[in-house]
């Protein structure tokens, strides 16, 4: 049976892992290459590596560090941040990742997300959306969640998906940071009109969390960054706590 | 031990580069004829759509030096693929190593189940198959694929999406893998340790 996964995320800045309270203050959390490994070691499913100034600042993701990753890692990971072009996601392929992640970039130029399927395989493109409820409708955010765009949620994952993406990776920009629990209701709702996998991510704060992004989110896999980081919940405890709770996991 | 890994025109080679140098083993991406013949392993890897890989292998001549080789070979993901008589993914001739024809997973009875089957999910084992071992049997192996080779007769080990299909095959010198052992943990390594010690 096809497991849910559990995805660590490890934000990059300065080749250092980070992670913002609602995307503002960091505080520094370690070396991606090392924290990646240990992830693959305690049992994480996949990993995602993040630069996440680069889309802000336009700079673009550290090919050596996913060199560095691909030699050491014995899982698949996405790399995100500041790709704008089919041949940014070749060059990040050939250092060794397995999937890119897009996102201020496949809105600005949906057409991106087509070229990456058609060049390299759906599987390879993960598109990114940062959403925010505002008076009850949800509205996709760019640069890093700083800026709101006329795009809504749901019709942007499922043009997405009809372009190429091979899967969603969905950011409650309300829910991010505050760990009070994932945004469970637009999650299923995003999986019910959506054939392609769905990762939940924002808001993680206990395994309970990442329970219900399973039975009442009904996402694929589930990210989380902070809580993993700094070891308020190990992996290998999560997972067999998912398992008691009917969940299929990779144990 | 020298171990050839085929260069052609698919993605995740060099995955499989990286995870030989995890456990010890220097291997060189190739598409040179004399280099492949002399190797003692030669490993047929790639993520790809299976017409436009095929007719790149054609053009090369690779198709016909793979079907050639007598030392151990084995085929990953589109590789697999690629080794068995045909694929409806682009109405694809393949190799013909593995008699059996890849077909398109099919979701219309069952929309819950998501294509393309992504992530990890459990193997089977066959007793008395050195590739993956029965001490391997049940144990989670990644996958990322659209098609699949009915289960048949060179079927080593079955997974279950939507249907049982084979997750590996074995026919001779030629083995092959669905899942991507390179991307599989620990089990992936072990399994790639078991074929180098084929």
């Amino acid at each position: 049976m096809l497991a849910k996964r559990i995805i660590p995320c490890l934000d990059v800045k300065d080749g250092m892992t980070v992670k913002g309270v609602n995307f503002v203050n960091f505080r520094n959390a370690g070396d991606p290459v090392e924290l990646g490994r240990a992830y693959s070691q305690a049992g994480a499913d996949e990993l995602v590596f993040l630069d996440i100034t680069a889309s802000y600042e336009g700079r673009k993701t550290f090919i050596d560090m996913v060199r560095r990753v691909a030699e050491n890692v014995n899982i698949p990971f996405t790399v995100g941040g500041g790709i704008g072009s089919v041949e940014d996601v070749g060059n990040l392929l050939n250092a060794g990742a397995d999937k890119v992640s897009i996102n201020s970039s496949a809105l600005k130029n949906p057409q991106l997300i087509s070229g990456i399927a058609n060049n390299f395989g759906c599987q390879v493109c993960v598109v990114a959306i940062d959403a925010r409820c505002d008076n009850g409708e949800w509205i996709c955010y760019v640069k890093g969640g700083r800026v709101p765009t006329e795009r809504k949620l749901f019709e942007w994952a499922k043009e997405a998906q009809d372009r190429g993406a091979g899967e969603i990776l969905f950011t409650s920009m309300d829910h991010d940071g505050v760990k009070e629990g994932f945004a469970c209701e637009a999650l299923a709702k995003l999986n019910d009109i959506l054939s392609i996998p769905v990762i939940a991510s924002g808001g993680c704060g206990s395994m309970e969390h990442f329970r219900d992004a399973f039975t009442l989110g009904k996402a694929d896999a589930a990210l989380a960054a902070s809580v993993f980081h700094f070891n308020e919940i190990n992996i290998s405890e999560l997972k067999d706590y998912l398992h008691n709770n009917n969940i299929n996991v990779r144990r | 031990m020298k171990v050839a890994i085929i260069k052609y025109n698919a993605g995740n080679i060099f995955s499989v580069l990286y995870a030989l140098k995890r456990i010890g083993i220097e291997a060189e991406v190739t598409d040179d004829f004399d280099t492949i013949r002399n190797a003692d392993k030669v490993i047929f890897p790639g993520v790809g759509e299976a017409s436009t890989a095929m007719a790149y292998l054609k053009e090369k001549g690779l198709d016909s030096l793979i079907k050639s080789l007598k030392q151990p070979v084995l085929g990953i993901c589109i590789g697999l693929q690629l080794m068995c008589q045909s694929s409806e993914e682009g109405n694809a001739e393949c190799m013909g190593i593995f008699d059996v024809k890849v077909q398109k997973f099919d979701n219309s009875s069952c929309p819950e189940f998501k294509i393309p089957h992504m992530g990890w999910n459990t193997i089977s084992a066959t007793a008395g198959n050195s590739l993956i071992t029965e001490e391997q049997n049940n144990a989670y192996a990644y996958f990322v694929h659209s098609y699949y080779a009915p289960v048949c007769k060179h079927t080593i080990s079955q997974c279950d999406y939507i249907t049982p299909f084979s997750a590996a095959l074995h026919k001779d010198n030629f083995y092959a893998t669905q899942f991507h052992p390179e991307k599989s943990g620990d089990l992936g390594e072990q399994i790639l340790k078991n074929f180098i010690l084929l």
